[in-house]
């Protein structure tokens, strides 16, 4: 199994022991953009570990997500900033092109959508981070020309 | 250290070292309230209740900080009051129940903690989260999981990790949202919990529950009628029935601690299928019976097969006053030396081999030694399925810094926890041993002054491991060399060791040899006659020690005084008033083939399924049939009693008075909680009343404390065993004489041998009988379920256990599943030379590729019609470890 393969070859610079926990879960997430059971199970047997400690400390990090993220990640600013200058209306945009509500991606996987408090671009407000991109300024009117045509232009 | 003393509310009290506030404080009657505390863990402070003000010093967590000398600490205080009634109240926001109709209710901590803090229900009523969530896990057969009355304390989580070494739950997510959680939030039932109710027992309040919770009227001490380990439980009766089981924190083996079936796997008593008359054959048919039809139609017919031609089969599951009397009856009665019982096809290697080697055949060190062990070496033994409470104290051990070395061909759950994990190839042990002893031997880590003092024959054993070089240990075993050194060093370094070993050791047709050469390797490292060491065999079941003990074995009276010594056998004929015969009996393995070739006639069985426990089954019934006469003793309608003639219903565990003997060699009571049902009788009435109608004189028992007192009187080991010196734990033998303590530890001084020394043994590489070739290419190995025991007679009529394990499974490596083309959860066939049977395949990796494995505890899908009857010469044990076998999936044939 490719998978197996590759869960090795991310193992395979790691000693094996329970400190390397979340630098394991972040590249396993990295790899995968989220964080598959078998992957955990994996590292639990890894590092040598009850399952259920890794599942506990991958749910109490808000920066784990248990389900696939889409090739490309939409993350919408919904920082003071960005909110009084109209984050509402962006998310709402985006939701109504694509389809899907915020925490979901589309069936294709093209997409994925979620909220985060601040980018750290308030200057550039509202905005979003496209993967590692940063979209800024936006508008109803950018958002339709970066996603209409459910975003395949 | 002289005890410090401190100040509480104005009370000067005193502690010892190393206590904390709360403790100390709770030892003397001052209650501070806590939640999150519980005696068995270590301290956490996650619940803040139980703060305390000391002087000079603030707020402290009474139940973190320790307790010093001078200390003023008040429980009492404004700063105090305020904080805590802050944290209870926000318990009590989120914490949904009806008390009245909760399984906890008067035992409810936060209910008790509430009271003493005071709440201000308006405040409450404003903040309170308006519905419950609802969210209840019932999957699991014995307890449920209500969220709604969880108050995030992790006493369930910790006792899980520190007490069981599971880990099935943790805390997920957090801030509002966090919960007790299995590893993604499945159901309990598909998280790794063993269900053994730990966590139900400790919660403080009703989030963890029963789910029978109706409580007993009144509660029996009695011992557990499981595995070896012997733990104490008392039975909850009510309306006459036995309601419920808890441990017995007091009982020296398991402090209180149970598994799954001790605690919850008791409902087979009250089963509907449960014999309650007397049953006779009558034109291929069993009809009911009165008593005395049975018992003098058993007495008239066994009259004409006095001699070598009867057999009795004793049980490991009756008590040591039944088991002398089955052999009494079988010796005095029958006269004939003839009786034997399952520890035939367990540990009789471990009674042979160490007899020789060491002078007594049993554990050397009590249960209690494991946790002080530097290392253990486990080995064939999956402890925490078959023996899970010492499977406790092994984990116990490892936490407090043990070395674990688990040598095992599969992956059992102990290579968790183990620090090397050695995978031999099943039937290779002798040389993985013998590998090991020439590392220490050839690296000098051995005992010289422990070899030169109390052991002989070193010389020779030092030549003969000019053999077993690192080169051929590794071919015959498949274990690397280097990993044969580590495990070596390992074992001879650190010291005390103890050596942990079942079945895997001694289930084969060279099983002597194996257990030789743990107790070679035991030797000559110096680990034995001392505290934490020693080689000890994990007997199988509740009173296989006691039955080998009580002379339920061909070759030896009781207390393994041997038939053919001429003196013993003097004795037992003025004690019992007759002739006996000199020379030692049949070994029940060979029973079979003699009542085939019509040397034996007649059996009397007691509490023993050889259908489906002895290897080659189809040989067994074939055996059974040829019976003139077969009369079996049991507490259900066994696959082995349908053939019988005469079949006598018998009283369970719970419904006579008597003692086991644990594998520590601990001789501890039984207890009569309830009557017996129906006309079920205890099955020493039964042996008594029969030999009594054959006119036999000595089986006139008034109770079985009165057997006890005659085994005493015969038995120099049993010597001082009485009932009234068992009532607190038990008494170890040796124990000769009524004042004598009980000897948890043998050899301390010199061994029971002819010379008071131990004898090493040089040892040859036997390969198993049966290997895999062309036709059945894959080796077969048999194992056991944490949730079943032997032939699932008791554990498969209790409904919970059968939901959470109520099928075989042939596990096979996923390499040897996708060359056969076979899926997880299809059904295949296993066929070997002798049978076939058909039961779904689980595909793990828990097997090593090209070993498949199975229990034997379901009549469906007998096993040991597959397997191997070739018998180890010395102990007449079959080879139930390694048979080879074909697996081709249903329909492809």
């Amino acid at each position: 199994m490719a998978e197996c393969e590759c869960l090795e070859s991310i193992f395979s610079s790691y000693q094996g022991s329970r400190e390397e926990l979340i630098p394991l879960l972040q590249d396993v997430q990295q790899h995968f953009g989220y964080l598959p059971n078998d992957a955990m199970l994996a590292i639990a047997r890894f590092i040598r570990v009850p399952e259920s400690a890794v599942y506990a400390v991958a749910t109490f990090y808000a920066q784990f997500r248990f389900t696939p993220i889409g090739r490309n990640h939409i993350m919408v600013c919904r920082g003071t900033a960005c909110h009084v200058r109209g984050a509402p209306r962006i998310l709402e945009a985006i939701e109504k092109h694509l389809g899907i509500k915020e925490g979901e991606a589309t069936p294709d996987l093209e997409y994925s959508l979620e909220t985060v408090a601040c980018i750290g671009a308030c200057g550039l407000s509202p905005c979003m981070m496209v993967n590692k991109r940063v979209e800024a300024k936006l508008t109803p009117k950018k958002i339709a020309k970066l996603f209409g045509g459910n975003g395949k232009s | 250290m002289s005890e410090i003393k401190l100040t509480i509310d104005g009370r000067t009290i005193s502690a010892r070292p190393g206590t904390t506030i709360l403790e100390a404080a709770l030892q003397h009657g001052v209650y501070i309230p806590h939640l999150c505390h519980h005696p068995d863990l270590e301290p956490v402070g996650i619940c803040r209740v139980c703060l305390v003000h000391v002087e000079g010093r603030g707020q402290m967590l009474s139940c973190r900080a320790p307790a010093e000398d001078g200390m003023v600490i008040s429980t009492d205080h404004p700063a105090i009051d305020a904080a805590r009634r802050i944290a209870v109240e926000l318990l009590i926001l989120n914490h949904h129940g009806d008390c009245l109709v909760c399984a906890k209710s008067e035992q409810c901590k936060l209910h008790e903690v509430a009271a003493w803090v005071g709440v201000d229900q308006q405040r409450l009523a404003r903040m309170r989260r308006p519905s419950p969530s609802g969210e209840i896990d019932d999957s699991n057969p014995f307890f449920t999981l209500n969220h709604d009355k969880c108050i995030l304390c992790g006493i369930c989580i910790r006792t899980c990790d520190e007490i069981v070494g599971v880990g099935a739950l943790d805390f997920a997510f957090r801030g509002f949202r966090t919960r007790v959680s299995t590893f993604g939030g499945r159901p309990i039932v598909e998280s790794r919990c063993e269900s053994c109710g730990e966590c139900v027992v400790r919660c403080p309040v009703g989030a963890l529950a029963p789910k029978k919770a109706l409580p007993p009227v009144r509660e029996v001490k009695t011992t557990c009628p499981y595995c070896g380990t012997g733990c104490g439980i008392y039975l909850g009766v009510r309306g006459g029935k036995v309601v419920s089981a808890r441990g017995d924190t007091e009982n020296p083996v398991n402090h209180g601690r149970l598994c799954v079936k001790g605690r919850f796997g008791h409902d087979f008593i009250h089963h509907p299928e449960r014999l309650t008359r007397p049953l006779i054959k009558k034109n291929g048919k069993h009809v009911e019976a009165t008593w005395d039809e049975a018992l003098d139609l058993v007495a008239n017919r066994l009259s004409a097969y006095r001699g070598s031609q009867f057999t009795a089969m004793a049980s490991a599951r009756v008590t040591n006053e039944e088991n002398y009397l089955i052999q009494k009856f079988a010796r005095q009665v029958m006269q004939s030396n003839n009786v034997d019982h399952c520890a035939r096809l367990c540990h009789a290697p471990s009674v042979a081999g160490l007899l020789q080697t060491l002078g007594s055949g049993a554990m050397t060190n009590p249960i209690g030694d494991i946790r002080e062990a530097a290392c253990i070496l486990a080995i064939g033994c999956n402890t925490t399925a078959a023996h899970p409470i010492i499977g406790l104290h092994v984990k116990d051990a490892v936490r407090r810094g043990a070395a674990l070395i688990v040598a095992n061909p599969k992956e059992v759950d102990l290579c968790r926890h183990a620090t090397i994990w050695i995978r031999q190839k099943p039937g290779s042990d002798v040389a993985l041993l013998m590998g090991m002893l020439r590392v220490i031997v050839d690296e000098g880590l051995w005992d010289p002054a422990f070899v030169s003092e109390r052991c002989e024959g070193f010389e020779t054993l030092r030549e003969s491991l000019a053999s077993w070089d690192l080169e051929t240990v590794e071919r015959l075993t498949g274990v690397p060399a280097d990993a044969v050194v580590h495990a070596a060093r390992m074992f001879a370094t650190r010291k005390p060791g103890s050596i942990l070993y079942a079945m895997g050791i001694t289930q084969h047709s060279h099983g002597t040899d194996n257990v030789l050469a743990i107790s070679n390797l035991a030797l000559v490292t110096g680990n034995l006659g001392r505290p934490s060491s020693g080689v000890n065999p994990l007997r199988g079941q509740n009173n296989v020690q006691g039955a080998c003990d009580m002379g339920a074995l061909p070759n030896v009276y009781p207390g393994y005084q041997r038939v053919d010594d001429p003196a013993v056998r003097q004795k037992f004929e003025s004690a019992w008033g007759c002739t006996l015969s000199d020379r030692p009996g049949m070994a029940m393995t060979e029973t079979f083939h003699a009542m085939i070739e019509g040397q034996i006639k007649a059996v009397y069985l007691v509490g023993e399924n050889p259908v489906l426990s002895e290897a080659d089954a189809n040989h067994v019934v074939e055996a059974l049939r040829h019976l003139e006469f077969f009369v079996a003793q049991d507490i259900f309608l066994t696959e082995t009693a349908q053939l019988a003639h005469v079949v006598l219903p018998a009283a369970t565990f719970a419904e006579k008075d008597g003692t086991f003997t644990n594998t520590e060699r601990r001789v501890q009571r039984v207890r009569k909680a309830i009557e017996p049902l129906g006309e079920a009788r205890p099955d020493w009435w039964i042996t008594c009343q029969i030999a009594r109608r054959m006119g036999a004189s000595g089986f006139d028992f008034a109770d079985p404390a009165a057997i006890m007192a005659e085994i005493a009187s015969l038995t120099p080991s049993y010597g001082g065993i009485a009932y009234d010196r068992l009532e607190n734990g038990g008494l170890h033998w040796p124990c000769p004489t009524r004042e004598h303590p009980g000897t948890p530890m043998l050899h301390g001084q010199r061994f029971p041998t002819p010379s008071g020394k131990a004898r090493l043994v040089p040892l040859q590489f036997k390969p198993p009988a049966e290997l895999p070739d062309q036709d059945y290419p894959l080796l077969l190995t048999t194992d056991r379920s944490l949730y079943h025991y032997h032939t699932g007679t008791m554990t498969l009529r209790v409904d919970g256990l059968r939901s959470l394990s109520g099928q075989e499974f042939l596990r096979i490596h996923p390499e040897d599943a996708s060359r056969l083309g076979i899926h997880d959860g299809e059904r295949v066939e296993v066929s070997s030379r002798r049978g076939k049977v058909v039961v779904a395949a689980h595909v793990t990796e828990v097997c090593p590729p090209g070993v498949v494995s199975l229990t034997f505890h379901f009549p469906d899908t007998p096993t040991n019609l597959l397997t191997h009857a070739a018998l180890d010469p010395v102990a007449k044990i079959p080879e139930t470890k390694v048979c080879a076998v074909r697996v081709t999936r249903v329909g492809a044939s």
